[in-house]
């Protein structure tokens, strides 16, 4: 089993790579303007559903649902598709999928495919797996096809480009579509990537995609898009394969009456989406006449197994969270290392690696619970992190270096101080005495070694002369006080 | 056991092993219904305000609006739209109704025509299956007026016609319509073809049809 979520697992640690982003001023710059435009939108669009709370209730009931059934939902999803002429391929970890997808290619005689924005792909890296076995694959989605020509990596779930801006993109298509003369207007770029990518839509006889949603009563994909290079990748090859994590699935094609109304209000700021492509197998004289789906684990039934990280299998990757994140709003989606960034980012990449890797991100959050009031299906993302942090304090406790960390001695002399009141009582009396060199017009500005962590960005107040508990016992002894 | 079915059956035992035993498909289907949908299902509008609020809806994405009273004025309607966008040659579904065929307008009809031929079309005329006011959203579910699915997607402009009984007020509505209509493939489309992947701002008009013009008949 190699579980792989992008190159997570060989990325620094968050809390380092956060500062080399936090240099990087146009990078802030165009996050910071991104991410306002796009909450703008958002709390514009949402604020005219008068049912919005409800429509999220629903989504999340559905999404619990769904999880608590989801060998059964699977199978009738594994049925009805197979009876409508399309083949389910199940993969277990990310080279079992990637081996899938080769051999389909390969089948069909195949050099080169068309994709569709595939969070799914990304976290398998399947374009580094097919262009090691000389296939080439064609990013079609305009960010996308931004990051693949400038070999970079996603920044953000919805917008994985949202790091450059139009001048930046302007330079890049000059260079690499040989454009010499190609203005910095937005439709100046759309229309270069159009031209760019026409004759591949129009020739490429194997198209990729990945699914928003799986229906398990009818069988059907739903992919959920904007300029319709979806479309032209679902509709005019001969061949399609789609790359679907297991927790796609939704129960009925009338739950999507839900989630059609909640993915785009809140991942684009829009009332719908620009397209909305739903497809059954293969449809004689229709579209595509051969049909994969390649079912994707990768972690997923670990997260399943687990009553408080299950949650997280509800996300519809509509990346609000990452919009409304203080922290993400500061750094950006590269410091998480990960194909999935932002709060939820956070807490699906480690627990899809089974807490093996990306061990610092559940720390990449101040707890504030923005992502929290955001998501439209309600997982409860600070308690996610919590979760995982107590995780990983566990993980790191298992070996003697854990054990000695000078964190978690301090948090064991904590735990017994505060099991007691005489030894609280005492510590705090300790305290008082040992805070006065640092205490400077009733305030603590600076603290020494591991614990100035604290005091780098604000100040503390100092223990006070007389304790809760003190006044309370002197209280007592005045009768009738 | 062959390495595919062995993949399936441990992802599957997976799951059953943190799921409740005495899972089964009554209780699933039991619990499905019972799943709240307080939202709102069926619309409160008026016909008038219902197509008002399609009109506004997708005025705002960018597609142009005209009207037809009656069949006998959609012909004329249609051919107007062409006109003023500059187009001449159009594509229609096989079946598409003689009697809606604009005149002084070269039309092709679509027997599995090439994407090379559909390429050199201006642009195509279809009807559609239904629309939605709330979201200003037409849906194509490969219906004998609509065609294939390439028909509505590479040529660069697309005339719809929407019937005003055909527009629904909520989401909801839709889908438990398009249910059903069965498992042909199916498309929504709000306004033309955009993108918000520079600097997150709506851009009209990326790979699919860029122009769009809806006529509501009746």
């Amino acid at each position: 089993m190699t579980v792989r979520i992008g190159w997570s697992a060989t990325a620094p640690d968050f809390q380092d790579a956060a500062k080399v982003s936090l240099e990087n001023a146009q990078l802030r710059r165009n996050v910071k303007y991104a991410t306002d435009v796009i909450r703008a939108k958002r709390a514009k669009v949402v604020n005219e559903v008068p049912d919005w709370e409800q429509l999220c209730q629903a989504g999340s009931a559905i999404k619990a649902h769904t999880l608590r059934h989801l060998d059964c939902y699977l199978l009738q999803f594994e049925e009805n598709l197979t009876r409508a002429g399309g083949h389910v391929h199940w993969a277990r970890d990310a080279d079992e999928a990637n081996q899938i997808i080769r051999g389909l290619i390969e089948q069909y005689g195949g050099k080169e495919i068309i994709k569709v924005k595939t969070m799914t792909s990304d976290e398998v890296q399947l374009n580094r797996d097919l262009e090691a076995h000389q296939i080439t694959p064609y990013e079609t989605d305009l960010a996308d096809l931004i990051l693949q020509l400038s070999q970079d990596k996603p920044s953000h779930i919805v917008v994985p480009a949202l790091h450059k801006n139009r001048f930046e993109v302007r330079e890049l298509f000059k260079e690499k579509m040989k454009l010499p003369d190609l203005g910095d207007q937005p439709t100046d770029l759309t229309d270069a990537a159009r031209r760019y990518l026409r004759q591949k839509f129009l020739s490429v006889k194997i198209g990729f995609s990945g699914a928003n949603f799986a229906v398990a009563e009818t069988g059907s994909l739903v992919v959920v898009e904007s300029e319709g290079n979806g479309r032209m990748c679902l509709t005019l090859p001969d061949v399609l394969i789609s790359l679907v994590g297991i927790e796609k699935i939704v129960p009925t094609f009338q739950d999507l009456e839900v989630f059609l109304q909640l993915l785009p209000r809140s991942a684009t700021g829009e009332r719908m989406n620009p397209y909305t492509s739903m497809w059954t197998g293969v449809a004689p004289g229709d579209g595509p006449q051969a049909v994969h789906v390649v079912l994707l684990d990768n972690g997923r039934t670990e997260v399943h197994a687990d009553p408080i990280g299950r949650q997280t299998l509800h996300c519809i990757r509509c990346a609000a969270c990452l919009n409304a994140c203080p922290v993400y709003r500061q750094t950006g989606g590269h410091a998480y290392g990960s194909v999935y960034q932002g709060p939820i980012g956070a807490i699906v990449t480690p627990q899809l690696q089974s807490m093996e890797h990306s061990q610092s991100l559940p720390y990449a959050s101040s707890l504030c619970g923005a992502c929290y009031e955001v998501c439209p299906v309600k997982i409860n993302i600070p308690e996610v992190l919590i979760h995982l942090r107590g995780k990983v304090v566990r993980e790191k406790r298992k070996h003697l270096g854990g054990k000695l960390d000078p964190e978690n001695l301090g948090m064991q002399a904590m735990s017994y101080i505060f099991a007691d009141a005489k030894r609280l009582e005492a510590a705090q009396r300790m305290a008082r005495f040992g805070q006065w060199p640092f205490v400077h017009k009733d305030m603590i500005s600076k603290l020494p070694g591991m614990l100035g962590g604290w005091t780098q960005a604000r100040d503390l107040r100092p223990i006070p002369r007389q304790s809760f508990r003190q006044w309370w016992r002197k209280r007592e002894r005045k009768p009738n006080a | 056991m062959p390495e595919a079915k062995l993949a399936r059956e441990v992802i599957l035992a997976r799951i059953r092993s943190s799921n409740p035993p005495e899972n089964d498909e009554m209780r699933l289907i039991q619990e499905w219904m019972g799943i709240p949908r307080p939202f709102r299902k069926k619309g409160s509008l008026a016909a008038e305000d219902r197509l008002d609020l399609f009109e506004d809806r997708l005025r705002d994405y960018g597609g142009g609006i005209h009207h037809a009273s009656s069949e006998i004025e959609l012909p004329q309607v249609i051919a107007s739209a062409i006109a003023a966008r500059g187009k001449r040659k159009m594509v229609v579904p096989p079946e598409f109704p003689q009697t809606w065929l604009p005149p002084g307008v070269e039309i092709l009809k679509d027997q599995q025509l090439s994407y090379a031929v559909l390429d050199e079309c201006n642009g195509v005329i279809t009807g559609c299956t239904l629309a939605i006011a709330w979201t200003g959203t037409i849906v194509l579910q490969g219906g004998p007026r609509e065609g294939r699915r390439a028909l509505t997607l590479v040529p660069d402009y697309h005339v719809c016609i929407v019937r005003a009984d055909q527009i629904v007020e909520l989401v909801p509505e839709a889908l438990e319509k398009l249910r059903s209509f069965g498992t042909r493939p199916i498309t929504f489309f709000s306004g033309p073809s955009a993108t918000s992947d520079i600097e997150m701002t709506r851009i009209k008009g990326v790979h699919g049809p860029r122009v769009l013009d809806a006529i509501i008949l009746g």
